[in-house]
């Protein structure tokens, strides 16, 4: 297990790179002069001159990568051309609220979309499992953002529940979770109950059957069991589906974060933001991914067999 | 006639799920390619004295913040979305069948490259892809077709890649290379088409979710650019009079999520009668 | 009185009736073989008797199963279940897969103590140790620990007996328990199998394709074809002159020692789908006496003491004494 981990982690140094070259060439793909791109208007040109130093702007693009990665490292990710702060600041300062959104988001849409899918499949046929599979297919269909835009109509707009926006209270969670999180129910749900049909088939079932233990038993107590390992492998395969709703949601509700962040900052041009937002982004993606396949292994010991 | 009716396509259009949503799905493309004679206002007539109506019979759902008819523009944003979403699926599916078509019949290190780099944004957010390419080519038309179509790409790959894979062991194939024939012969005439369904398939169901993109980054700010009305953009501008003007967000939300339903659900009907729900991955 | 009567049994599955009047019983302390090849209704029989053809989508349609004279058909699902385990026990063909693979075994048995005989956790235990040593696992307390991926085929069905017994059952349904299991092995679980009917007066219902099987443990057999009763009687009977023409194919294919290698015998043609089952006598088209009667006239069965038999040929010059 601890080999698997290792070897994991190592794998994810190539990953890590590759996707860091990505970023680090967008200011250069960018139109126009890449030192234009970092600066302000109307800088003079010793400020020009001392970002041209500090980035290495008139070195060969290799040299530059390599600039870019040493100032990674020691925590210099640029500076904010429009609030002309240090990057690393406004991502420390934003990080947390994304991650309580994240987080939250995450953990909703794990225990209502075990709960509801093991209820659709217990109760298989009955009117419960036909209101969980409409909810599953709303879940999955309606465009995220305007599920959001409509509980703010419906529970702050008319109602006046919650917040319309911003992060004030943690009342302004409830709303964003809920969100996002029915996404993820929905595709939780969906994978539950089909494992747990799926299982239900096996020939174990039908022994524990004839031992004469009851249907509600062997779904909840031993079914559900087996259905949790494909119910994991989706979760760590989707991880970066909840970052990425994490992200629009934030906007939608106005609420501090890096998804915020990041899309205010492409619509300004803040390119050293932008680099720094996707590139805590694509960690995110990469470590949740990574966590997800770590939990796999310990599940299942096949999986720790499967690597590349 | 009759060899149409009993085709996949035919059963599924028989079914309630499939022929109701297929109608919706021909009427909304319609309307869209038709909008000039379907709207009734262009869609950029601004009125400065009547902005933020309430619908009523002048506006079936009402006006925006210039005044706009908001129906008209929910219409030729249909023209938007739908261009948009279609252009780069097929762009996605094209270059998707090519790239994972080549890794699996040629193998080798080809393969490893190109399934790396699929892996690797196969578990990022399409949404995250989206952007990085927006940020490198700024916003507008080309830039978000552009970048939809990057997002979808691993997808098709390793779809075409799976079913290559497959297929590479089946008899027939083996016949073929028995018989000498040469490489494109055995992609194009053998195995492409039989790896296709599923593919167009997936597709389909894809051009759904690439509506939705589409919507977000449009209400970004960063997809199709005013005056040309965009789904996305219309709910951006209508979450900031949401006090006063809620429908001018209902009314294209209600349009991106009748037709990506109408979609999902006419895809699956389509899965269900050609029997290959196995062979398309299950999102 | 049998401990089982079975009487004209008719299971269908949505417009299918895989089994048609099936009839037999079995007593305490006897052993029935049930014969049949693959696809003749022998598991499907075994799933009626427990109750569990819903689970297929199946039904019985009619007849009458009587369990110490409770009538089972239609019975309340709990007083069914109540049952399951705990009077009638169910040992099924495959020992890989009938085991939960992410259970312990011990658990498993102990299972149907805690829940059959009201015993503690730590009474379960000792009596599935003290079962699992019975039945000649060596070092049953280390085995009551372990996972099912970690035993022989073997051991696991003597688990999978362990289970059956842990409820103190009276009837017990082995369906082909030795099939999936090397050869060496096989013989031991089936006597196995006989020392408990022996020793504890249980009634067997002994599920098997396999005609030496029968020979060696049965003390009554029913030859199944097709969904059909074709003979039945008791062992000694039926092996000194079988009448109807399966029953004689089925025991000429047993392998003798002497014979000349090369020569195994089978039955030509295949079982057929019950979707496509013959008219009439449906053993006809693999039937060597067959005749025109055969095709279109379904045979009655005829019943001479312990003697049943469905055959419009062998009627014809049995010799019934």
């Amino acid at each position: 297990m601890l080999n698997y981990c290792l070897r994991r982690l190592l794998l994810l140094v190539p990953v890590f790179l590759a996707v860091s070259v990505v970023i680090f060439l967008i200011i250069h793909w960018v139109p126009g002069d890449p030192i234009d791109n970092m600066v302000q208007i109307g800088s003079s040109p010793e400020q020009k001159a001392a970002l041209v130093a500090r980035y290495g702007l008139d070195q060969p693009l290799l040299v530059q990568y390599g600039v870019w990665l040493r100032n990674l490292s020691t925590g210099d990710l640029g500076d904010a051309i429009i609030l002309r702060r240090p990057v690393l600041e406004l991502i420390a300062e934003n990080l947390p609220h994304s991650l309580r959104l994240g987080g939250l988001a995450f953990l909703f849409s794990t225990v209502v979309g075990i709960a509801t899918g093991a209820l659709a499949a217990v109760f298989k046929d009955s009117w419960i499992d036909r209101s969980v599979m409409a909810l599953i297919l709303l879940g999955s269909t309606l465009p995220s953002f305007w599920l959001g835009l409509l509980m703010i109509l419906l529970f702050a707009v008319q109602l006046e529940w919650f917040p319309v926006s911003g992060a004030r209270t943690w009342t302004a969670l409830v709303l964003p979770v809920l969100t996002i999180g029915l996404h993820g129910v929905a595709l939780v749900a969906r994978v539950t109950r089909a494992a747990m049909l799926d299982i239900s088939r096996r020939d174990f079932v039908l022994m524990l059957h004839a031992k004469g233990l009851s249907h509600q038993r062997i779904q909840l107590q031993h079914v559900l069991r087996h259905a949790m390992l494909p119910v994991v492998t989706i979760l760590s395969l989707r991880i970066g589906w909840i970052i990425g709703g994490a992200v629009t949601i934030e906007y939608v509700f106005a609420r501090p974060g890096l998804g915020s962040l990041l899309i205010t900052s492409l619509a300004q041009r803040d390119y050293p933001v932008v680099q720094g937002c996707l590139l805590m982004l694509a960690i995110a993606v990469m470590l949740g991914t990574l966590l997800g396949d770590l939990v796999q292994a310990g599940m299942d010991p096949r999986v720790r067999e499967h690597l590349r | 006639m009759s060899r149409w009716k009993n085709s996949a396509l035919g059963r599924t259009v028989r079914t309630w799920r499939g022929g109701l949503s297929l109608a919706v799905l021909v009427l909304i493309a319609m309307a869209a390619l038709f909008a000039p004679w379907v709207a009734p206002y262009p869609y950029d007539i601004q009125n400065l004295s009547a902005t933020n109506k309430d619908p009523s019979l002048a506006h079936w759902l009402g006006t925006d913040e210039f005044g706009r008819d908001v129906l008209s523009r929910i219409i030729y944003g249909a023209r938007t979305s739908l261009t948009v979403a279609l252009t780069a699926i097929c762009g996605s599916v094209t270059l998707g069948m090519c790239l994972g078509a080549a890794a699996g019949y040629f193998g080798g290190l080809f393969d490893r490259a190109v399934t790396a780099v699929v892996d690797l944004t196969w578990s990022f957010p399409e949404v995250l892809i989206a952007l990085i390419f927006v940020a490198i080519l700024g916003a507008g038309l080309y830039s978000t077709i552009v970048a939809i179509s990057i997002a979808y790409l691993a997808q098709f790959a390793r779809l075409t890649r799976a079913q290559i894979l497959t297929l590479k062991s089946e008899t027939y194939v083996e016949a073929a290379v028995n018989l000498g024939s040469g490489h494109g012969h055995i992609l194009f005439r053998h195995l492409l088409p039989n790896a296709i369904t599923p593919v167009i398939v997936a597709g389909m169901l894809a051009t759904g979710d690439a509506i939705i993109l589409e919507a977000t980054l449009g209400f970004f700010g960063l997809g199709v650019q005013p005056p040309k009305p965009s789904w996305g953009a219309m709910m951006s501008s209508g979450s900031a009079q949401i006090f006063l003007a809620p429908w001018t967000i209902l009314g294209p939300g209600l349009a991106i999520a009748i037709a990506v339903v109408c979609i999902n659900l006419f895809g699956d009907a389509l899965i269900d009668a050609l029997d290959i729900r196995h062979r398309v991955r299950d999102h | 009185m049998a401990l089982l009567e079975v009487r004209d049994l008719c299971v269908t599955i949505g417009s299918l009736q895989p089994l048609d009047r099936v009839t037999f019983s079995v007593d305490k302390g006897s052993i029935l073989g049930l014969v049949g090849e693959s696809g003749s209704g022998k598991s499907l029989t075994a799933m009626a008797l427990m109750g569990l053809l819903p689970l297929l989508g199946g039904r019985v349609s009619q007849g009458s199963v009587r369990f110490d004279g409770t009538e089972l058909v239609g019975l309340d699902s709990e007083r069914y279940r109540a049952l399951r385990g705990r009077r009638i026990a169910l040992i099924t063909q495959n020992p890989m897969t009938s085991l939960d693979p992410i259970q312990r075994v011990g658990a498993q048995i102990d299972q149907v103590g805690i829940l059959h005989r009201g015993l503690t956790a730590a009474d379960a235990r000792a009596r599935s140790i003290e079962l699992l040593t019975q039945l000649r696992i060596p070092d049953a307390a280390t085995v009551h620990g372990q996972y099912p991926h970690q035993m022989s085929g073997g051991m696991k069905q003597r688990v999978v007996i362990a289970m059956a017994l842990a409820g103190d059952p009276e009837l017990i349904i082995a369906d082909e328990p030795t099939t999936a299991l090397d050869v060496t092995i096989q013989a031991q679980i089936i006597q196995i199998l006989v020392d408990l009917v022996r020793q504890r007066g249980l009634a067997l219902l002994l599920i098997t394709h396999d005609m030496s099987v029968v020979a060696q443990a049965c003390d009554q057999v029913l030859v199944l074809y097709a969904g059909r009763i074709a003979e039945s009687n008791t062992v000694e009977a039926i092996f000194a002159q079988a009448l109807h023409p399966y029953t004689q194919a089925l025991i000429a294919c047993i392998p003798r020692s002497g014979q000349a290698s090369g020569s195994l015998r089978g039955i030509t043609g295949i079982v057929p789908s019950v979707a496509s089952y013959a008219g009439g006598c449906r053993y006809h088209p693999r039937c060597s006496l067959a005749q025109a009667r055969c095709q279109t006239e379904v045979p009655a069965t005829q019943v001479h003491n312990t003697h049943r038999i469905a055959c419009h040929v062998a009627t014809a010059g049995a010799a019934h004494g």
